[in-house]
Parts: C-alpha cells; sequence; structure tokens
C-alpha cells in the first residue's frame, strides 16, 4: 500500500528548494522499496517551515519541516511514513499554533487540496457557491453581496455590492469582469498562493460574478512575475472548460461565461484598475479619469466588475455559506476576514488569516514571533509601498479599514512588512519617492515630476545640505502629490514619506519634533 | 557621395520575422491583442526586436509610435537580446528588510554589470524586479523563471558559480 505524501508545489516552497527535496524522497523510498503517492499541494502557509512535507497517516497529517535534501534518509530511518518521531516534526499540521488560532475562510482549501483536481475542490465546498447563485436572480445574487458587508480586498476597500449593482443596472450589450491579478504591493501573496494552491476558487468567484451581473466574458490580469501561478490557473481553467463550470453552459444551467488569462508586462501602475483595462486593451497602462467609474465604462467601455483574487475568493465562499455567516466576522465596518501576509524581517513569516479586529501585535509577536534576526522590530509598513510605516506605539492598532485610515495609514491588501532597529528610515521614504518615480505611468505632474524631486529633496536632507528648509519642501511636496495626483500611486506615495519623516525624525538628522539640528 | 549607413536593425532576420509572423497570425484577432504578441515575440526570442514594430503595427492597424510606446511603458519587454541566463534580483521593501540592498551590490560586482546590463560574455542578465511575491522567504531572486529564496552572500556566489561552470 502507498503511503500519500504531500510536498508543495507552491513557487515559495521551491524557491527553498522543494522539488530537489522530492527529488531526493522519490529515490530513497524506491530504494528502500517503500511505495509513495506525492501530492502537490499548495503552501500551508508556514513559510518559514518550507519545505512543509506530510503525511497522511490515520490520525491526520503529520508535518516536518524545513525538510533539506540532506534531512530525507533520517526522516526515512525515522519512519517518517508512519508519522515517526523526527527532530523536523511538527505534529499534526491542523494543530499546529500558527494554523490553530486562524479563522481559514478564502484559505480553507490552500494547502490541504491538490490543487489542480476538480473533485477535490468539489469535495470541499467548492462549486457549491456558484450553484446557489445560478438558482438566484442577478437582483438576489447582487443583494447577497451587498448584505455581506464585503468591502475590495485589493487596497481600496470598495463595497463590493455596490461596484456589481451598477454594473447591474447598467445596460449594456456586453458586459465583464476582470480579476485583478496584478499582486504589486511587496510584501504581499495571498493572491499568488490562492492561484497556486486554489485556483478553482477564482473560477469559480469570477463565474458568481458573471451571473449575477449578466457580464459573459471575463479577463484574469496576471502580473508577468508569477510564472507558476499562471500555468497552475491555464490549467485549472481548462479543467473548469472541460468539466462545465466555464463556457456555453455554466455547469448545466444553459448560461454562458467565458474566462481568458492575459500577463501583464511588470508594471506597478497596470495594479490600479483603470491603468489595467488600459493595459488589457492593449496600450500603454496610464490612468484613466473617473467617472465615468469602470462599472459604467470598463473594459473596451462597457460595464465591467474589476476585483481582486481575494475579493473573489470571498465571494465563493459568501455564495456557498450565507452573507450573514460571513458578515459575523470582523468589526465596525470591516466584515469578514482578511489574509494577512508577514513578510521581511520577521522569524516566522507567513500567511495568517484573521477576522478584522486582530491587531498588529498580536500579529507580529503572537504569530510572527518577533524579528527574524532577533533584534527589536523598530518600524512595520503595512499595506505595500503606498503604506504608511508604523512605529512601535502604533502596534495595538487593529487590522480594521477605519483605525488604518485614521493613522494616515491603510490596510491594502494587507501586506505587513517588518524592519528591525538596522533600518535607515531615511534611505526608505527615499526609496518610496523612488519607487514611484519608476513605475509612475506619466500621466499626471504631481506623480511624474513630483516623485524626481522628492528624491533629490531627501537625498538634499540625507546630505545635511539646509536640511530645514529642505525639509519644509518636501512637506510641501507631499501636500501637492496628495491633492494633486490622478491615483493613489502619486497620492499616496506621501504615507510612507511623511510616517517615516513623523516618527522616525532622527533617521534624516532632525529633532524629536521635526526640527534641523542646529549645526 | 557615400550611401548613408544601414539603420541599425532596420532588417529583421528570417527565423525572427517567422516567430512575429507566427504570433500574429495566432493572436491579431484577440481583443486587446498587443500584449499578446509581445509577449509571445519576448517568450520566443527573448526580447521584441525593434525591427518587428512595423510589422505588429501595420498588421494591427496602429502606428509605429503606438506600438513603440507600449513596448517601452513596460518594464517586462526587452528591445536587446538578453544573455544566455536571466537574473531577476527582487528589490522591493520585503526583500530589503532582509539584506537586498547587499546582495544588489554584491551582484553588480561580481558581474560586472549595472541592472538591465548583460555581461561582457553574454552570460548573465542582469534586472531589477520590484517583487517576486517571495516576501516570506526574502530576500529572493528568479534565475531564468525559477525562484530562489533565503538567499545570502553565500548562497548568491554559489548559484553565481553554477552559472560560470553552465
Amino acid at each position: 500500500m502507498s503511503t500519500r505524501i504531500f510536498v508543495p508545489g507552491d513557487s515559495s516552497a521551491l524557491a527553498v528548494g522543494a522539488d530537489s527535496v522530492l527529488e531526493a524522497l522519490r529515490a530513497d523510498a524506491a530504494r528502500r522499496g517503500e511505495a509513495v503517492d506525492v501530492v502537490r499541494n499548495g503552501s500551508r502557509g508556514l513559510t518559514w517551515l518550507e519545505p512543509l512535507i506530510e503525511v497522511q497517516t490515520p490520525t491526520g497529517r503529520q508535518g516536518y519541516g524545513p525538510v533539506a535534501v540532506a534531512d530525507v534518509a533520517s526522516l526515512f530511518d525515522a519512519g517518517f511514513l508512519r508519522g515517526g518521531a523526527h527532530r523536523l516534526g511538527l505534529g499534526l499540521v491542523e494543530q499546529h499554533p500558527y494554523l490553530a488560532g486562524q479563522e481559514r475562510l478564502c484559505f480553507a482549501r490552500v494547502g490541504v487540496i491538490d490543487p489542480l483536481s476538480y473533485d477535490d475542490y468539489a469535495d470541499h465546498g467548492g462549486w457549491a457557491g456558484l450553484r446557489r447563485a445560478l438558482e438566484m436572480t442577478p437582483a438576489e445574487a447582487v443583494g447577497t453581496v451587498t448584505d455581506s458587508g464585503l468591502r475590495g480586498r485589493g487596497g481600496a476597500a470598495f463595497p463590493t455590492g455596490i461596484k456589481w449593482k451598477t454594473v447591474l443596472d447598467t445596460p449594456a450589450s456586453q458586459k465583464y469582469v476582470v480579476c485583478n491579478a496584478d499582486e504589486g504591493d511587496s510584501g504581499t501573496f495571498s493572491d499568488r498562493m490562492t492561484l497556486e494552491g486554489d485556483p478553482f476558487v477564482l473560477i469559480e468567484g469570477m463565474a458568481i460574478a458573471g451571473v449575477s451581473t449578466g457580464a459573459t466574458e471575463g479577463y484574469i490580469y496576471l502580473r508577468s512575475e508569477y510564472p507558476h501561478a499562471e500555468r497552475t490557473l491555464l490549467a485549472a481553467m481548462e479543467t473548469a472548460r472541460e468539466r462545465g463550470a466555464l463556457g456555453p453552459d455554466v455547469l448545466g444551467s444553459g448560461r454562458r461565461f467565458e474566462l481568458h488569462l492575459r500577463r501583464g508586462a511588470g508594471a506597478y501602475i497596470c495594479g490600479e484598475e483603470t491603468s489595467l483595462l488600459e493595459s488589457l486593451e492593449g496600450k500603454r497602462g496610464t490612468v484613466r479619469f473617473k467617472p465615468p467609474v469602470p462599472a459604467i465604462s470598463g473594459l473596451f467601455g462597457k460595464p465591467t466588475v474589476v476585483n481582486n483574487v481575494i475579493t473573489f475568493a470571498s465571494l465563493a465562499l459568501i455564495f456557498e455559506r450565507g452573507a450573514a455567516w460571513y458578515r459575523d466576522f470582523g468589526m465596525g465596518r470591516s466584515r469578514g476576514t482578511l489574509p494577512l501576509q508577514l513578510a521581511g524581517n520577521i522569524r516566522h513569516g507567513g500567511l495568517v488569516e484573521k477576522a478584522f479586529g486582530v491587531t498588529l501585535r498580536e500579529l507580529l509577536y503572537d504569530y510572527g514571533g518577533g524579528s527574524a534576526s532577533g533584534r527589536p522590530i523598530r518600524a512595520v509598513q503595512v499595506g505595500g509601498p503606498l503604506g504608511a510605516y508604523l512605529p512601535e506605539s502604533q502596534f495595538d492598532t487593529p487590522i480594521d479599514y477605519e483605525a488604518f485610515a485614521a493613522l494616515g495609514a491603510m490596510v491594502g491588501h494587507g501586506g505587513i512588512v517588518v524592519f528591525d532597529d538596522t533600518v535607515d528610515m531615511a534611505q526608505m521614504a527615499r526609496y518610496a519617492m523612488e519607487f514611484c518615480a519608476i513605475e509612475s505611468c506619466g500621466k499626471c505632474t504631481p506623480c511624474r515630476i513630483g516623485s524626481t524631486r522628492g528624491v533629490e529633496t531627501i537625498d538634499s536632507i540625507i546630505a545635511g545640505r539646509e536640511r530645514g528648509d529642505h525639509v519644509e519642501l518636501l512637506r510641501d511636496l507631499c501636500e501637492t502629490m496628495l491633492q494633486g495626483s490622478l491615483c493613489a500611486l502619486g497620492g499616496m506615495t506621501p504615507f510612507p514619506v511623511l510616517s517615516a519623516l513623523r516618527h522616525f525624525p532622527e533617521d534624516f538628522g532632525l529633532t524629536p519634533n521635526g526640527h534641523a539640528v542646529a549645526a | 557621395m557615400t550611401a548613408p549607413p544601414p539603420l541599425p536593425h532596420a532588417e529583421l532576420a528570417a527565423p525572427e520575422r517567422r516567430s512575429v509572423e507566427s504570433a500574429l497570425d495566432r493572436l491579431a484577432n484577440l481583443p486587446g491583442a498587443l500584449l499578446p504578441i509581445l509577449h509571445a515575440v519576448q517568450d520566443q526570442l527573448g526580447y521584441v526586436p525593434p525591427a518587428s514594430v512595423p510589422l505588429i503595427a501595420g498588421r494591427l492597424n496602429l502606428s509605429r509610435a503606438e506600438v513603440h510606446g507600449v513596448v517601452s511603458f513596460y518594464h517586462h519587454f526587452r528591445t536587446v537580446p538578453p544573455g544566455r541566463h536571466v537574473l531577476q534580483l527582487c528589490r522591493a521593501e520585503a526583500c530589503q528588510a532582509l539584506g537586498a540592498r547587499d546582495l544588489a551590490a554584491r551582484l553588480q560586482e561580481r558581474l560586472g554589470v549595472d541592472f538591465h546590463g548583460t555581461t561582457a560574455d553574454g552570460r548573465v542578465t542582469l534586472e531589477a524586479v520590484y517583487c517576486l511575491g517571495q516576501c516570506a522567504v526574502a530576500p529572493a531572486l528568479m534565475l531564468d523563471g525559477k525562484p530562489h529564496g533565503r538567499l545570502d552572500a553565500r548562497a548568491l556566489d554559489a548559484l553565481l558559480d553554477s552559472l560560470e561552470a553552465s
């Protein structure tokens, strides 16, 4: 009888040697006459333990990690195929404290199932949401989204129900559903993990959006930096077509929904929805003026639902389990759960899905285990390169859209990047401006010119040239970018810059209240 | 009077021309076809030859300026052939938090090129990317499409040594 083992095919597991470990496992198993049945699952999100190998035993899935090629022989010697004790043993993975405290809603299947098995997906609740949506009228379906309180998970947190209702209520000969899978924020990888570990959920969520709003065509815009996700997604789309979940007769309903995959080309700005639409149309990814909003005039000028991967994954769940069930998670106006990503200088980096309301401190220390270097955590950037830097005094802030907005910060797509006390915050502020200059689409002046002037001004501050005047100039420039930019890139780059200046003035050669130190 | 020197890349070599035409034949009818076409060309040739621009523009009924504008807008598209290996180092925040700046300096020194340059022997093209989604195994890079994480100076050196042997 063969033993089932799970060796993640997630690209982060591959980045730390999962393929070589698998090769060694197969070779050793063959030599010892052990039959193994290998599943390439997604990652459980205990990323610091990757490659994390699991063995199916009668009592559950036993984990071992991080496994190196050199550990393979000793794992066999310890009888790991029967759950034997080994220094890398993690016990039953489901009971690992990192997982046990989470509310894995969107990520319930990631790392558990075979990502490309249609039946595995169906056995774990898949397609139930789409079946439910097909039984509803479009108005009922859109009402379900509104009732769930779901807000867009890409970063802007716009109420999804309002967007869908606008598309539904706008008459047109053709409507579209677009998935923004251009996950460009540093410190974020929840879209990638979903696409590599549970791709059918995106297909289901987009099909639900299609049948709910009357859109018959869908496009996934996937960043070019994710070749593994692209391969998995293409294979899943093919299977979904063969099995009738996509195509002219979605799950036998007689309704049509076709899905296409398009690859981005390394432009951060294309994560902004109007740039993304321009790019899908085959143009430079420059930002469009709004109004009209894409829900009224989007892709090829037609009403278009544009949502993020995690938004679609949440929707599949909301239709499966009901709006009220989902809405019961969370706090205030932030309903449901958010997959948070712990990254950078953190001991236990990985994915933590929690209901809104968990504090940054819990995430950093209870889950994250403090910094990877063992030095004090000095600053944390939440929400990607446009997110503010938060100092230790703000770590008790709950993950909640409004609580973060009140600090001049943002939750965004849920990426949390940790820096220890060796970080130079003046350099990080400079980088924020530099990144904006590299990625600006060039359409509006505050972003295009302001970002380059920002780099120069911060250089002057660092070099101590008329420091007081340049700090004043930098604040003024940030104000112009905040007020005058067309989109979030120019409009929010000041957040990391100003927060670094406010909370870490000493790194800029300033006194604690932001004045230049007298020469 | 001497004839003017030929324009650089004025002509597409026959195999390159076939690649571009095959991409056009397969993809030109897609809605918003330009990016899929440019990807197909670069996937095949490693870059988008400037001499392919008039060909693509003609088939899509666009101006050459429009096609050039799109090629030059996106960081992913190259207009010169890359080296035999393409090494893409992540320079974004999560990787910086674990030493990506030092790795960048080390790479540039060992390879003797700046970002977006190719070593003199044509072995390696070094590119900067901004996030590979490998932020929990930072610092990370992608070498010929394969991700490598938890890098330090030693791991980086080993990777470069393996390239030298190739």
